[in-house]
Parts: C-alpha cells; structure tokens; sequence
C-alpha cells in the first residue's frame, strides 16, 4: 500500500512578497524532490533508516495548534526564538536587537537582505538530498542570524523548536557569521505526541569567526525528526559543532561541514543515548577542500532495550587539501543484549600530504570499575548510572556554555534513570 | 566479627579455597600470608563479593549475618572494606563525588545522617594528609593516570574516609617503595582500634613491620596449614614457604 505523501507530487509554498530568486529555488527543490522520491534504505546513505512509518502518515500542518510554550533556559540567552510547529510565536520571543553587530530575525522577514540572497540555499544541497529539497520547497519559517565583522557576542542565542500533534514542520535557518566575530547558537527540539520536524540550518563562518553550534534534539519519543546542519567554513575560522541527539522515535541527523578556507579548524562532536526502541541515524560529512585545515571528530553513542543506533562518518580530503590534519573517533556502550549500533567511519583521501586517522570501538560497560564502585557501597543501578554519565561526560563537560551543560546533563540524569521510556 | 568455617570456594568452577577456616574477632589484626597460588586474592574477592567468585560449600558469618548472601553494595554498607590489588581507573568518575556518594551511601544504610558537600570535604582533607595525597588528587577521575603507589595510597584514603568495621587489605604492599610502604601502613594503624579489625593479606613479611599484626596465618593450597604470632611472619621471611609445603605434605 502506497502512501498519500508518496503518492502526492510536492507543490513549493510561498510567503507573501518572497523574492523571485526563493521563488525559482523552492520551485526547483520540489521538482528534485518529487524527482528523487523519499529516500530508501536502497541508497548506501540511507541503509539503515527506513522511512516508511514516517510516510504513512497524512501529515498536518498546523501551526495554531500547542501550548504557549516555555524555554528550558528561562532568560540565560542573549536572545531566543521559539517556533511551535514551525511557526514563530512571537510573544514568546526575544530578538536582542539592541546589541551592535547582531541581527536577528524570523527567515520570512529576512529575505531582503544582502546576506540571505548570498547565502540562503548555497550550502545545504537540495540537488542530491531529498529531504533537503523538502524543507528547501516547504520551509515556512526559522532563524536569521547576522553577526557584523569583529562582533564578539557574549553569552549564547536560543532557537527552540517544539513539535505537537501530527504536525510537520520544515524549520529553516540561516546564521552568518561575519568576519572575525565570535557567536555561540543554540538550536533545541522539544515537543509532545507524534509528529514530524525536518530542519535544514545553514551555518556560514567567515574569515577567522569562531563560531559554537549546538543541537539538541530532546523530541517527544514518538516523533520523527531529520535535520541537516550544514556548516560553511572559511579562511582561519573555528568551529565547534556539537550534536546531542536523546528524544526521537525516528532520527535521522545529518551535519555537513566542508572547509573551504586555509587554516580552518573544525571540532565536531556527538551524544546519542537512546532506549526503548528509539532509532538515531548519525550522518556526518567532513569536507577538507583547503589546505592546512584540520577536524577533530568524537561522536559517543549509548544504547540500552532495543534501541539501535549509527554512526556514519564521512572524511574527504580533497586533492588540493594537503596539510590536512583529521582525527575520527566513534565509541559506543551498549547497555542491553539487544541494542545495535551501526559504526561506519570512512576515510577518502586524495592527496598524500596528510595525517588522518579514525577509530571505532562498541563496548559494554567495565564490569570491573561496576565492581569497584559497588564494593565501596554504591548500588548497582547507580553505580551503573554513573559510569554510564561518565562515558557521556567527556562530551557533556566540555560545552562551555554553562546553561547548555547544565541543562543537557539534567535530560541526561533524566533519561539514565531507566523506566522512562517506552 | 569474621567467622570463616570449611569454606570451599573458587572462580570459573575452579575450585581455589579448599575448606579455609579463619575467625577474626573485634578489634584483631590477622595477616594472611602464603605463596602464590595459594588463594590468597580469592578469599579477599569471595568476601569482598566480587562477581563469579563463588563459595561453593562452608559459610562466612559477619556480625551474625551470612555475608555471601548479601550483594557486593550490602556487605560495603554492613562496614566491610577491600582495598584492592589492583585498584581500576575509572575515567569520568570524579574521585571525591564518587567518594561522598559512597560515604553517604553507607551513612544512609546505617542511619546516620548524611555528610553535605562542606562536611565531606572537611572529612576529607584531614584524611588525605594522613596517607599524603595532593587535594588535587580529589577532583580528578577515580585512579585515573594515578602511578601505582596513589592508587594504593587513594585505596587507602577512602579506607580511612569510608572508616570500615572490617577492612581487607589485597597485596595493598605490593610494588610499593618504603615510603609509600609506611605511608599505606600509618592508615592501616589509625584505623586501628578495639572496634576495627583487620585482614592483611600479603606475599611479604615487610608490610608486617610497619603494621604490627595480632595473628599471622599461612595459606597454602587453599587451606590455613598454619598459624601463630607476629613472630611466625619473620620466620617465613627467613626460610621461605617451602618449609611449611614440605610440613604440609609429610602430614599427609
């Protein structure tokens, strides 16, 4: 049996007043869409994730429908955006318009401007990938983020995305990150019930921007989500991305990066700690096409019940790329006998002027350190809880955004303490 | 305090403890010394709880309780401690949080009131100038990247913070230098007292100087084949254990 979405061809949306280049390029994104199909686990990207359950559904967009939602960061940011259902609720945001050097806006008032028509859609590929070309044709609305040159913000920006009731979102962002200016963004997805969000942000950082990008996907446990970050680095620039992935039902997280500019650096990190029968596909791709540029990537998976998990990494170093300096670590724990983890790291080196190596490991948890801590009195399900917390802490510890640490390691507390799933 | 009887018990099905029988009364320090082999390791393992170390036949009784039956957690928190052979590092696990847990862990079982974060700390600190642990020691993760020495030192410390009934010591001298030798053996003797008792197992007579045991006995092949004062430990140093196996065979 087909389904109604798989047998709709896709129409592009419009926003009143959408300049015609938008126009032209939603117009294209549907036709590739509708060209390309859903993906399948017949595409090599795609071998372990099976979207059919997610195209079964006739889904709604509703963007009326939620609660009048409430951030889990209470006034720490800078400034914070919150969209139930992919739309702006504007009296639950705040902008920060006030700080020289920063511009925000929601992406449908930002079209205007210079650097959405040099940067909107130039990155993320909506040739190629099909639920790129979604959001790209359907987006309704998201986050502008514009740092001036030589801005160093303080503090840390807040986009939070909530899902609800057989919704489907398509949240588009777009942060530009001006010429040795400094920005921290922070991009959560909460929500309640079975719904679907596919978010496409677009990441530029400029000459010399350090640039801190965290994603944290906390989704109802029933929902769908597939999300692309797709990362622009220039000349000398610093980029910290990190990717928390724990809510979901079905997940599919893509993050992107290519290094365009000599001397860029990239740290790039991942957590995902799943259970019952969550599913979190993790697709990374590192791009050196400069020289002198070097990546460092740790993605840590934690799998209990019958959770199943992958990681999928890719490297290229490109033939111009000599100097590259690459490092690809993936290490899973795996909590239960039936939970799977999927480990691919891939190399693709084409020239050989370079230091690159990657690793993979799935272990379960030290049944002697279990040991030790129960011989001085800890009970097993907490001596078990903290070493599980221990493996994520090298993660969770190291984001510097204290609000943001805090908050992952509580969701994290939450979710070790079992019986929360389903 | 310890009544070890007849107590048959190995790992992997391989039986180890032959029949050991061992009392250690309130207030006692005994050594336990032997060749290797001799099941040393696995009768502070089979106490201390440790998984697939099992007691096949014979019973330990602590305190009136049948200690094999109670998990590795419980026995901790009836006050029995290991300080083990080879400690494991254990990254990400903030030794002194790890610590405070436990401390408290057992406080709870015993209904004393628990230490906050400032008490704790105050505990702490006195204890680790009597083993001489840097306070650096504390915010790192448990044994990790210690050297060989501060880990027996740190098993040492939290004996001393976790302030054990019963304490167990597993080769605690073993690839230890002189200083940290006597450094290992002042914690021992602080906790020495008419309530606290003690087990010393160890290949060498030398710990033995510093900490002056109650009761010396000499396992072999799975059994106690011998026991008496502190005065038997010089001699085993003096003629080895080969006296004691040749003894133990002629007696067969």
């Amino acid at each position: 049996m087909s389904s109604i979405l798989e047998e709709r061809l896709v129409e592009p949306c419009h926003i009143d007043g959408e300049p015609d280049r938008v126009r032209r390029i939603r117009a294209q994104a549907a036709e590739r869409f509708n060209a390309l199909g859903w993906p399948t686990m017949r595409l090599e990207e795609w071998k372990y994730t099976s979207l059919t359950s997610l195209t079964n559904i006739d889904w709604k967009t509703d963007p009326s429908k939620g609660d009048d939602p409430v951030s889990p960061f209470g006034d720490r940011p800078i400034a914070e955006l919150i969209f139930v259902n992919g739309a702006l609720r504007a009296n639950r945001s705040t902008l920060a318009n006030e700080h020289p050097g920063i511009r925000i806006l929601p992406m449908r008032e930002a079209m205007e401007s210079e650097s959405f028509a040099q940067h909107f859609a130039r990155y993320a590929d909506y040739e190629k990938h099909a639920l790129t070309a979604l959001n790209t044709a359907l987006w309704q609305d998201g986050a502008f983020i514009e740092i001036a040159p030589g801005t160093a913000v303080e503090g840390f920006i807040h986009l939070l995305f909530i899902g609800d009731d057989a919704a489907a979102s398509h949240p588009r962002n777009l942060i530009v990150a001006g010429r040795g200016s400094q920005i921290t963004v922070v991009e959560s997805f909460l929500g309640k019930g079975t719904y679907f969000t596919n978010a496409v942000t677009e990441v530029v950082a400029g000459d010399g921007a350090v640039v801190d990008h965290y994603k944290f996907e906390n989704e109802s446990l029933q929902a769908f989500h597939i999300g692309t970050v797709q990362i622009h680095q220039e000349r000398a620039s610093n980029v910290a991305s990190r990717t928390i992935a724990i809510g979901g039902g079905l997940v599919r997280n893509e993050i992107n990066v290519a290094l365009t500019g000599e001397g860029a650096s990239l740290s790039m990190e991942g957590l995902f700690v799943l259970s019952g029968k969550q599913h979190v596909d993790n697709h990374t791709v590192i791009d050196h096409v400069a020289p002198h540029c070097d990546s460092l990537e740790l993605f840590k998976g934690i799998l209990d019940e019958n959770a199943r998990g992958i990681f999928d990494g890719r490297i290229i170093v490109e033939p111009d790329a000599v100097k590259t300096s690459s490092r690809q670590t993936n290490r899973n724990l795996l909590l239960s006998e039936t939970a799977i983890v999927d480990s691919k790291p891939s190399l693709e080196i084409h020239n050989d002027d370079v230091k690159c190596n990657h690793g993979s490991t799935i272990g379960q948890l030290d049944e002697e350190a279990l040991f030790y801590l129960r011989a001085r009195g800890i009970g097993e399900e907490d001596a078990r809880n903290l070493l599980v917390y221990a493996f994520a802490s090298e993660i969770v510890e190291r984001m510097k955004i204290d609000a943001v640490r805090e908050n992952v390691g509580k969701a994290l507390f939450a979710r070790l303490g079992r019986g929360e799933t389903q | 305090m310890l009544d070890i009887k007849n107590l048959h018990a190995g790992i992997d099905g391989k039986e180890i403890l032959k029949g050991l029988t061992l009392h250690v009364g309130v207030g006692e320090v005994h050594a336990i010394m032997g060749p290797n082999g001799s099941g040393k390791s696995t009768l502070a393992n089979v106490l201390a709880g440790r998984p697939k170390y099992a007691a096949t036949s014979g019973s330990v009784t602590y305190e009136g309780k049948d200690l094999l039956a109670l998990p590795a957690e419980e026995r901790a928190r009836e006050g029995v401690f290991l300080a083990m052979q080879y400690p494991v590092e254990i990254p990400g696990v903030n030794n002194i949080y790890f610590l405070k847990a436990a401390l408290n862990s057992i406080r709870k079982h015993q209904g004393i009131e628990e230490l906050d974060a400032m008490e704790f700390l105050q505990l702490a600190r006195e204890k680790m100038k009597l083993v001489e642990l840097d306070e650096a020691f504390m915010n790192r993760s448990v044994n990790e990247g210690f050297s060989g020495g501060e880990k027996k030192r740190n098993e040492i410390f939290q004996m001393a913070v976790l302030d054990p009934k019963l304490a167990i010591l597993d080769e605690t001298d073993s690839g230890l230098d002189i200083d940290a030798l006597r450094i290992v053996a002042e914690g021992v003797n602080a906790l020495r007292s008419e309530k606290h008792s003690v087990l010393v197992i160890t290949h060498y007579q030398r710990l033995l100087r510093y900490l002056v045991p109650d009761f010396v006995h000499v396992l072999a092949d799975g059994k106690i084949v011998k026991s008496g004062g502190k005065e038997l430990a010089e001699e085993l140093e003096q003629k080895g254990y080969e006296w004691i196996e040749e003894e133990v065979a002629a007696a067969r």
